[in-house]
């Protein structure tokens, strides 16, 4: 039975400048930063309560993974916002979207009301995006 | 009648955040961040909390702990950690880490300097092996190889 998730990919362009994003901007704590040999790093980071998943910033290269013709195609599609890689909640939305676009995380999505709640859309600097909410 | 908006209040409370995450080494005078975010010390003090669920007081030593951790994690002494994020006393600071964190900042310390030597030393038991296999590391014998662990006692 499976019981959890304990790692996520989100593919980047840049592991220094996803490490900014998602630490020094959304305030993600790292988790495992490990030099892999040239040009080669494991980078994970954390929602900061949530320490049991890591998110593994997966750089976009020329390799196993990819060949030079995907990994330019997936840099693309990244780059012109293809993927929505998940969903994250906060407890106050309003003051999130405030702080965040004072560290310029761009939004594609205001706080909006729904149903079931608030929910807002913001791009990391690839160009992944993703859902912010806050249940009612 | 409201003397501000309520989303200018917001606005400021978020900014004070701000102020404290950018100035959290400094001798921060809460009250002057109050009338600086334009609002009664009591009114600020609890809308800050309506929105992080902490007084900016109890916010602020969180920020201070936090940093502290990263300041012990790049192996700097605990004294040097203490004094770098504000505090002026080693052994309240000791206190108030362990209540916090559920250890002292030296079991802290080495704890994390032990995990980061074994993210060093051997990188692949840190990854899950189908992304180690994608990226074909596996077979690349230098990051199997166990390296000895040094600069971290115990004592």
């Amino acid at each position: 039975m499976i019981t959890k998730m304990n790692h996520a990919s989100i593919f980047v362009l840049d592991q220094d400048s996803a490490f900014d994003f998602y630490v020094n901007k959304l305030g993600f704590t790292v988790n495992t930063d490990a030099d892999m040999g040239p040009g080669q790093r494991w980078l994970t980071v954390n929602p900061p309560d949530q320490p049991d998943l890591e998110l593994t910033l997966m750089l976009i290269h020329d390799g196993m993974m990819f060949n030079a013709e995907s990994a330019e195609k997936m840099r693309e599609l990244v780059k012109s916002g293809t993927f929505g890689f998940g969903a994250f909640e906060c407890e106050d939305i309003r003051a999130t979207y405030e702080e965040l676009k004072a560290k310029g995380v761009e939004f594609k999505k205001p706080p909006t009301e729904e149903f079931w709640g608030w929910n807002a859309l913001f791009s990391d600097d690839s160009g992944n995006w993703f859902s912010l909410g806050q249940n009612k | 009648m409201e003397l501000y908006p309520r989303q200018y209040l917001y606005l400021r409370t978020v900014k004070a955040k701000l102020y404290i995450d950018a100035n959290f080494a400094a001798d921060i005078d809460l009250s002057k961040i109050a009338d600086e975010a334009c609002f009664s010390k009591f009114h600020f003090i609890r809308l800050f909390k309506s929105i992080y669920g902490r007084t900016p007081h109890q916010y602020l030593t969180d920020v201070r702990i936090e940093k502290a951790k990263e300041y012990l994690e790049a192996d700097r002494s605990v004294a040097s950690a203490c004094f770098s994020v504000g505090f002026d006393s080693v052994s309240s600071f000791t206190g108030l880490f362990k209540r916090r964190v559920g250890q002292t900042p030296r079991q802290f310390q080495i704890a994390r300097l032990r995990f980061k030597d074994s993210v060093a030393s051997l990188p692949l038991s840190h990854i899950p092996s189908c992304f180690a296999e994608a990226n074909g590391w596996m077979k690349n014998s230098n990051l199997r190889e166990v390296k000895t662990i040094d600069g971290v006692s115990c004592g």
